[in-house]
């Protein structure tokens, strides 16, 4: 179809002056790579609270993390980009709303992206959370109960051990999810490795050395985290108990 | 599938893509390709206010979309055609030029400035339209010039010409601006009307544009000295000279018989949708010259 390829296109100097085209794909690598991190953290944290919590025979604490789960689940993760990025500095009393606004764009982009792309999947791990305790035998709690450690205990030393175990795979595609994710936080600006790849074709006019160079990325960035989970399961494995007993 | 085994399998896929050798035959021919179809596909924006736009009724309007259907009724005459069926298709900042290359779109009038970098790609028509970038900002926010944006939030929309010389304007100058890059124009005004950013850099036209659709236009003023002149034109696909000498063809003749200048009239000199403003953006003395002498040369 007539397309001019140019391969050497991403060690030319960039329009604007700041280093190589490269040199843009590796920030906007930097990037993509911060933001899922710094989300996972918070997915992690905040899903195994609120997953636990569902599981507790408490009934408000488990109606409350019932509403979060649906909450974060059920409303599109563009659309709550935009009420973390767009409404929510608005709700601000006006003064510090508009301090907050003319601080530096990148971080404001950042920080929405990050709580926005964490709460989401938090919800998501909450769920896992769940179903790997749920999935555990009754006589796991009971015996850690009967043993006389108090519930916190029993779920610290005895269930929530085994449930993450079980989970781990899952979780895997979850941490995936989050990479592929990040990408969302295009929309309000901020500078991640597709936003890049965009930019490089506006600069360039060579958008399929662009995609390819990104799609790459992508890859790398997900077999990494497959070979590190994979490890991990590895490691951690209870001989004799799933996947472990070989 | 072993991870090793996946990349490699990827990877060769990729490669596998690459090897498809051009079908250059078919390039020559999009007029063939109107023939046996019967129908054209024209690419259009959907917020470049008043150059080609949804309207309330998202019916697409504007100054380059009428002339791409002057063109279109042109090509239809020519190649004796009973009947040229229209497709429409929206294109952003960001695909458009990949969407031209790749056949999915025939002709695109819209806001594309005519550069060098993107004729190795596609190529252009004569040119429809000639701007200056500059600022939008609030009437009482004290920025008159570029000069007055150092160490501000400044934004401009993704993939414009006007993003990459406030980048370099930054860089060269040290002004220490952030620059915030908007996914489109609408969200550029968002982020100027919210009060992240002091001031919207862009095509005046646009932002004449952007400036009548606001809830209080009277806010607004249009300011600082123009960054760069460019020239719009249509994107059609390259290396097609039969089609493009009969798109030419048709705009030149739109232009040296004063049909342009009407048109010209009718979305920058008088109320347009949605909200029934007057830009009131005179003709200048470059689209004077070049309704004269219609050329299809870039600026830069």
């Amino acid at each position: 179809m007539g397309y001019h390829w140019n391969w050497s296109v991403f060690l030319q100097p960039t329009a604007a002056g700041d280093g190589s085209y490269l040199g843009w794909l590796l920030t906007g690598l930097q990037w993509t790579v911060s933001l899922s991190l710094a989300a996972w953290l918070i997915a992690l944290a905040s899903g195994t609270l609120v997953g636990v919590l569902r599981t507790v025979p408490n009934r408000w604490l488990a109606g409350l993390a019932t509403a979060w789960v649906e909450l974060f689940r059920n409303i599109p993760l563009l659309v709550q980009l935009f009420i973390w990025y767009f409404v929510l500095p608005e709700l601000l009393p006006q003064r510090l709303g508009d301090a907050y606004k003319q601080s530096d764009p990148l971080v404001q982009q950042f920080l929405a992206a990050m709580v926005c792309l964490g709460l989401f999947t938090s919800a998501r791990v909450a769920e896992q959370v769940r179903a790997g305790i749920g999935s555990l035998p009754p006589g796991q709690k009971n015996a850690g109960l009967a043993l006389g450690l108090t519930l916190p205990q029993t779920y610290r030393h005895v269930m929530l051990p085994m449930a993450f175990r079980l989970i781990l795979p899952p979780l895997t595609s979850e941490f995936l999810n989050i990479f592929k994710n990040s990408a969302v936080a295009t929309t309000i600006g901020l500078i991640e490795l597709s936003r890049q790849a965009q930019q490089l074709v506006d600069y360039t006019a060579q958008p399929y050395e662009a995609f390819i160079a990104v799609t790459l990325l992508y890859v790398l960035i997900n077999l990494t985290v497959m070979i590190l989970m994979r490890r991990l399961e590895h490691r951690v494995r209870v001989p004799g108990f799933v996947g472990g007993g070989q | 599938m072993k991870p090793a085994l996946f990349a490699a399998s990827v990877l060769s896929a990729l490669l596998a893509g690459l090897a498809v050798p051009p079908a250059a035959a078919q390039e020559a021919a999009t007029l063939k390709k109107l023939k046996e179809s019967g129908s054209i596909t024209l690419g259009h924006r959907e917020s470049s206010i008043p150059f080609s736009y949804y309207d309330d009724r998202q019916q697409v309007i504007g100054y380059s979309h009428e002339l791409m259907l002057k063109v279109v009724d042109a090509l239809k005459a020519e190649l004796k055609l009973a009947k040229l069926e229209v497709r429409l298709m929206p294109v952003t900042s960001a695909n458009r030029i990949s969407l031209v290359q790749n056949g999915t779109v025939d002709l695109e009038c819209g806001s594309t400035t005519n550069n060098l970098e993107r004729q190795r790609q596609v190529a252009f028509s004569t040119s429809i339209f000639v701007i200056g970038t500059r600022l939008m900002t609030r009437k009482d926010s004290g920025i008159r010039d570029f000069a007055d944006l150092a160490g501000k939030n400044v934004v401009t929309t993704a993939g414009t010409t006007s993003e990459r010389l406030i980048r370099k304007m930054n860089e060269d100058r040290q002004m220490k601006m952030n620059v915030i890059s908007a996914k489109d124009h609408g969200e550029s005004f968002l982020t100027l009307e919210t009060g992240r950013a002091v001031a919207f850099m862009m095509d005046d036209a646009l932002l004449f544009g952007e400036m009548a659709k606001a809830r209080k236009p009277g806010d607004w003023v249009v300011v600082g000295t123009p960054q760069s002149k460019e020239a719009y034109g249509c994107m059609l696909r390259k290396d097609d000279p039969g089609f493009k000498k009969l798109v030419d063809a048709a705009l030149a003749k739109a232009m040296t018989s004063g049909e342009a200048e009407k048109i010209y009239q009718k979305w920058f000199m008088s109320p347009i949708p949605p909200k029934g403003l007057n830009l009131n953006m005179p003709l200048s003395d470059d689209l004077k010259t070049l309704f004269k002498a219609p050329n299809d040369k870039a600026f830069d």
